[in-house]
């Protein structure tokens, strides 16, 4: 249905997937493909699907006991619905930053530590670089490098999110989902994670759902135009916001409705 | 709430523009000002009533045991003795038993509610969710007499019979600690005091538990959950700090609880003046040895000593409080402070 014809291997495949909150389905048979070391966008107005789409991809919807999905997602060769390894370990290799900054009530560095030693027993000192790297890479070093064993919530929000973002790629996940990450951060804020989100596609898979078509058109390579829990049109970006295929998508990038 | 704000508020924009000399526009001047002068001054009262009758309770509590406390001193907290007939009166024994059968509560109440709260909030099926809580609730509406009356013809002959031996011949052999497991198995006593507790104050603990787990944002859990934590990782790395002033609320109520607990106590315990080095052996608690013997307390000092020890209850209870004050900020010291 949305295949890209490029060049790029696919990270991610999903093929026909659906998903149930109760009775209500919420994707309706949904394929795409998700490239490698790209970031792609899921847009699309309120209730398309984007979010659940994306917590399909780390089985977040396994923890409410009516939610179902019925499909496939494929990564490197194995169906993640159905894999009989431990969904914690699958977690581990799609991290997640979500719509609102959660630090953990611990200091700064315990918050990065955490993840870690869930599945590696690092030294002191590597567990020291490992947070380190992590809080350069989410461009947050600099500014807490002095206070990293004090409280996650001392920071500001935009600070707290790269806190977050850091956290997820301490435990070096092949695949970064954000879901609106920038929702509850102001301007300069998410300024800056858009900037970082360009940085991450060097080592991640990055998929973000947005709220913000501009955030969408600024920080992704691909985006994905959902509606009503159909996967409507998959492109590049440039594609989708200049030359759009379906008219639904020209009529809700144009701002006739949505 | 919305109608403190209501009378609150425009009440400080009045004193702010009367004080220009101007009154409010559309207002009439001074009504509403009476009004909510009125009103702070109930509630302060109300809370003023709460020092007088703290100071009050300790004023009486102070004088009443005069006598004892001139006649014994210090030495009144650390004598075993209990002997109305030769006047010799000393807190020691009471004062263990209170201590021990309410740690023996928390260590089994505390895990076994954390488990409840646990399963309550994140493992239970949705259906069993309301039924499991009501029962908890019920648990906890049972008059503490009953439980007394329970522990006594129900439960400490079942205890006696089938699960003391199996303890002494087991614990009690051990070295060091097999001294708090010996002794004949008689059913009540200060171990059999402090498991009815548990049960009495296990509804408590478990319901403060779930009310602020469930308080926990979605999102923060899914955050840990997306790293790949399990529910109990998530549960106790997570979950537990962030509500850790919450669940130890909830267990100083349970403390308390276990701490001032009388009838249940009193039918179980045993109330032997005596200091022994077993858990089975009967004892005695504050609480229990007032509400046995105020009424047959004959001379002065007797008396005088009984309020004594009322006052070293309501004391250890103080402690108690003071102490989990100063957890929680060593506690929030451990999370590194905030900037």
């Amino acid at each position: 249905m949305a295949e890209l014809n490029l060049d790029i291997a696919p990270k991610i495949k999903v093929n026909d997937l659906n998903f149930y909150y109760g009775a209500f389905k919420a994707l309706k048979s949904v394929s795409l493909d998700i490239p490698e070391k790209k970031v792609t966008a899921f847009i699309g107005p309120s209730g398309c699907g984007k979010s659940t789409l994306l917590r399909t991809f780390n089985r977040m919807f396994e923890l409410y006991p009516d939610q179902r999905a019925e499909g496939e997602i494929i990564m490197d060769g194995e169906n993640l619905l159905t894999s009989k390894r431990d969904v914690g370990l699958i977690r581990a290799e799609i991290g997640m930053v979500f719509q609102k900054p959660t630090p953990f009530p611990m200091s700064i560095y315990d918050n990065i530590a955490f993840g870690v030693r869930l599945f590696e027993n690092l030294s002191r000192s590597a567990m020291e670089d490992r947070v380190e790297s992590a809080l350069t890479k989410s461009a947050l070093w600099k500014e807490v490098k002095d206070k990293l064993h004090q409280s996650g919530n001392g920071l500001s929000g935009g600070q707290q999110q790269r806190l977050c973002i850091a956290r997820a790629i301490a435990i070096k996940p092949k695949v970064l989902l954000m879901d609106e990450p920038c929702s509850a951060l102001d301007p300069i804020s998410t300024g800056f994670i858009e900037e970082l989100i360009g940085e991450l596609k060097k080592d991640y898979t990055v998929v973000i759902v947005t709220h913000n078509m501009q955030q969408a058109a600024r920080a992704s390579d691909f985006t994905a135009y959902m509606y009503l829990g159909d996967l409507i049109e998959l492109g590049k970006t440039d594609d989708i916001f200049f030359r759009p295929k379906d008219k639904r998508t020209e009529d809700y990038i144009t701002g006739r409705f949505g | 709430m919305s109608s403190i704000l209501a009378t609150n508020l425009p009440s400080v924009l009045q004193e702010e523009s009367s004080a220009k000399g101007e009154p409010p526009p559309g207002r009439p001047a001074g009504g509403s000002a009476l009004v909510d002068a009125l009103f702070r001054h109930v509630t302060r009262l109300a809370a003023l009533l709460v020092f007088s009758v703290l100071a009050a309770i300790l004023f009486s509590l102070l004088v009443g045991s005069g006598q004892s406390i001139t006649r014994f001193g210090l030495a009144f907290l650390f004598n075993p003795e209990w002997d109305p007939v030769k006047e010799e009166f000393g807190a020691l024994v009471p004062i263990v038993g209170t201590l021990a059968t309410a740690a023996i509560a928390m260590i089994i109440a505390v895990p076994v509610s954390f488990g409840i709260a646990l399963f309550l909030t994140e493992l239970s099926p949705p259906w069993l969710k309301r039924p499991l809580g009501t029962a908890i609730e019920l648990l906890a509406a049972i008059p503490s007499i009953i439980y007394g009356m329970w522990g006594l013809f129900v439960f400490a002959p079942l205890f006696m019979e089938h699960v003391q031996p199996l303890f002494v011949a087991t614990l009690g052999k051990l070295p060091l600690i097999g001294v708090l497991f010996a002794g004949p198995p008689i059913g009540i006593g200060i171990f059999t005091a402090g498991l009815i507790l548990s049960i009495m104050v296990i509804p408590f603990i478990a319901s403060v538990m779930r009310d602020v787990f469930d308080l926990v944002p979605p999102m923060l859990k899914e955050s840990a959950y997306a790293l790949g934590g399990t529910t109990w990782e998530v549960m106790w790395k997570v979950v537990l700090p962030y509500t850790k002033v919450g669940v130890i609320g909830g267990i100083m109520l349970g403390l308390g609880r276990a701490l001032g607990e009388t009838m249940a106590v009193t039918f179980v315990i045993g109330n032997a003046h005596r200091l022994s080095g077993s858990l089975f052996a009967p004892g005695n608690s504050i609480a229990s040895a007032l509400a046995n013997e105020f009424t047959e307390a004959v001379g002065e000092l007797y008396s005088s000593a009984l309020i004594e020890l009322g006052l070293v209850l309501f004391l250890i209870t103080s402690i108690v409080l003071a102490l989990s004050k100063i957890m929680l900020m060593q506690l929030a010291k451990q999370e590194g402070t905030r900037s």
